[in-house]
């Protein structure tokens, strides 16, 4: 059997609010698809979800916002990535985000992709393995 | 075709019933409750064979209270309707407050933001992007008194969700109503003020368990003495249905907080009677009717078995468990929102004929923003259409006596006592929180919820079946960003403004009480009287209680 590299996802809250559910269904089903998954927990500055990215070198980073903070989440996390030299982690996210903060987020490159309510989690697992490949 | 006739023993007529159901095809899907829970095809008197009336049911507004903790229920008066609302800044939730007042609610709900929830004021750098989107940011008395400005505070009830800095908000609340001359013993209202369910599924928590649970027990004494009207503790299965538990995992938990406080209570050396009365509860209502109904009805026969067995209560409002409902968050979906309205009256109606004492009915934009004004009115509708039209509020308790609801029923208070067996044997509720245990609980309730509907065991409409190209999404609330910077000038000017020296006096007889065992809410009072923060006010709590680190568990 070929040996294959893990893929390595980092499923961060950031911003205050507290609401982990879809986080952490999202962070179990990856774990179960056999990636590696690392959960930054509650309440994490865009700051600390940068750092642990890269600590962990994760391929992916997961941002779960239900508090209608993503328009200044996403752009952030995205600048900070940039600062430290490490744009190559891809950022992809999901939670309660209108369509129209999505064309917005996902046009100006903030996110690769964005999974709202009712999509399940084998479409999840089956993106970042194709994006993986690629 | 012969008519089949079950005349003979009742045995008999089992059995061929039985026979013949047999020999019938059912569909192919699993037949169970939204919490997996096996319902039979047919429940009979064998299934409530040991219900005895007087005492397990009893009369409305009489022990053990599951018909009702009113002698008269709704015929009396309806319950309160109460849409829980706020959002961007004190003046704009204020405007919708005077009009879902205008509209016929009976009660205000506020919704704080995070910055609020979590003690930041709005200029703080963690309050970044989350100013009044959520919620209305409350940063001191001058918000507060520009929130209920022109809402007399003795006319109307109150209720505010807020845990971790409840102390303050609830201050801010009394400060702003002696501002409009109305003393603290006419207020009324509820403070969520539930810490423990924080830890155990809503995680907006500031301060480590103890710390906490001495701010509730000092607002429990406060009260008893100078806002007896004020319900001190909204202890919420809400948070931990919406985080994914199942039905008697909500009751169980919920109830077994509630026991928990009251040991906290009686620890601190208060008479339990002297404060179980203004406990006050918030439940759930998901989709699964009937379920829902024999939850509610089971809690209040526990609550009232154990107050009175084994924490002494003699007061009988100490043994009555009065309870909120909001409607299922979780059950929503963001495909064909419209169908949420029909969602959420059912989920309505099993509160009202589960004999809730308010209720806030969500409205069907809610899974993708705040909602529309539009969508409120349609929510607060569906409730005065059950009120009104449909009958079900003219009689108490109309589904008690259905074999399946009391053994529903019966079966939900056994499987509670068993989640309480298992609470003690983790050395109680502190313990179960510090090992992960009802963390770990719910996080495999939800996701055994989720490979569910992806293995299409259980069907959601519009979702995974019933689905359809939707051209467009329907017409959203928006928050203009220009809120935050408003907010954070205001905030700043009430600091430039005021008595810094008298101030800074106040934040210091505060952070001595909080080293000592000294009620800690006159000092609170003092500050927000002054326009302290409710930022700063935390800020000091933060440095003398520390703060709440959780173990990240998935």
């Amino acid at each position: 059997m070929r040996e294959e590299k893990k893929i390595r996802v980092l499923v961060a809250k950031p911003g205050l609010d507290g609401h982990d559910r879809g986080a952490k269904v999202v962070a179990r089903a990856l774990r179960d698809a056999g990636m590696e998954v690392v959960y930054t927990g509650l309440h994490q500055t865009a700051e600390q979800v940068v750092e642990a990215a890269i600590q962990e070198d994760v391929d992916i980073i997961g941002l779960s916002i239900l508090s209608g903070a993503h328009l200044t989440i996403f752009p952030r996390v995205c600048q900070l990535l940039r600062e430290n030299g490490a744009e190559d982690i891809m950022v992809i996210g999901g939670g309660t985000i209108p369509d129209e903060d999505i064309d917005e987020l996902i046009g100006k490159g903030y996110a690769r992709a964005l999974f709202t309510p009712g999509t399940t989690t084998a479409e999840i697992v089956g993106w970042i393995r194709k994006a993986a490949e690629n | 075709m012969s008519v089949k006739e079950n005349n003979g023993q009742p045995g008999q007529g089992r059995k061929a019933w039985e026979t013949c159901v047999a020999g019938l095809p059912e569909r192919p899907q699993k037949f169970m409750t939204v919490s997996s829970v096996p319902v039979k095809a047919l429940y009979t008197q064998e299934d409530i064979a040991g219900l005895d009336y007087r005492r397990d049911l009893g009369y409305p507004g009489f022990y053990p209270y599951t018909r009702g903790v009113q002698a008269n229920m709704y015929r009396g008066r309806l319950w309160t309707m109460r849409q829980f609302a706020g959002f961007a800044t004190a003046r704009e939730s204020n405007e919708r407050y005077k009009y879902l007042l205008s509209q016929g609610q009976t009660g205000l709900s506020v919704a704080f933001d995070m910055p609020t929830i979590m003690g930041y004021d709005s200029d703080h750098p963690r309050a970044f992007g989350e100013v009044g989107r959520v919620g209305v940011a409350i940063d001191s008395l001058e918000d507060m008194e520009t929130l209920f400005g022109g809402i007399p505070l003795d006319k109307i009830t109150t209720s505010m969700t807020i845990n971790a800095p409840a102390a303050v908000l609830w201050c801010l609340y009394i400060a702003t109503a002696e501002k409009q001359g109305v003393p603290s013993h006419k207020l009324g209202g509820t403070i969520q003020n539930d810490i423990l369910k924080e830890y155990i599924a809503q995680k907006s928590w500031i301060f480590p368990p103890e710390p906490s649970l001495r701010l509730i027990t000092d607002i429990f004494a406060f009260a008893g003495k100078h806002v007896p009207k004020w319900n001190t503790v909204s202890i919420s299965g809400y948070h931990i249905r919406e985080a994914g538990s199942t039905a008697v995992q909500e009751l169980a938990f919920t109830l077994a907080d509630g026991f928990a406080y009251v040991e906290a209570g009686i620890k601190a050396g208060l008479d339990v009677d002297s404060f179980a009365p203004r406990l006050s509860f918030f439940f759930n209502a998901h989709i699964d009717f009937f379920e829902e109904i024999a939850k509610y009805r089971a809690a209040r026969r526990i609550w009232a078995r154990r107050m009175k067995e084994k924490y002494g209560a003699k007061d009988e409002r100490s043994l009555l468990l009065r309870f909120h409902t909001q409607t299922a968050g979780c059950s929503l979906t963001a495909q064909q929102p419209e169908n949420n309205i029909v969602r959420t009256a059912y989920e309505a109606l099993a509160a009202v004929l589960g004999g809730t004492q308010s209720l806030h009915t969500n409205s069907m934009d809610e899974v993708l923003a705040l909602p529309t004004e539009k969508s409120v009115r349609i929510a607060l509708r569906t409730q005065q259409i059950i009120a009104e039209e449909t009958g079900v509020a003219n009689t108490i308790d109309p589904l008690a006596g259905s074999y399946f609801v009391e053994a529903l029923t019966d079966q939900m208070e056994a499987e509670t006592e068993k989640y309480f067996e298992r609470i003690e044997q983790l050395g109680g509720v502190l313990a179960a929180i510090d090992q992960g245990f009802f963390q770990q609980e719910i996080a495999d309730a939800a996701y055994r919820y989720q490979l569910e509907i992806e293995q299409k065991d259980r069907i959601i409409v519009g979702v995974n079946d019933y689905t359809m190209e939707e051209p467009k999404q329907i017409e959203l609330l928006k928050i203009d960003p220009q809120i935050e910077e408003e907010q954070k000038r205001r905030v700043q000017a009430v600091r430039a403004k005021r008595d810094n020296i008298v101030c800074g006096n106040r934040l210091g007889a505060l952070r001595k009480a909080a080293g000592t065992g000294d009620n800690l809410i006159p000092f609170i009072l003092d500050c927000v009287r002054a326009y302290v923060t409710e930022g700063e006010i935390i800020q000091v709590l933060r440095e003398v209680f520390g703060e709440y680190k959780e173990k990240p568990i998935f």
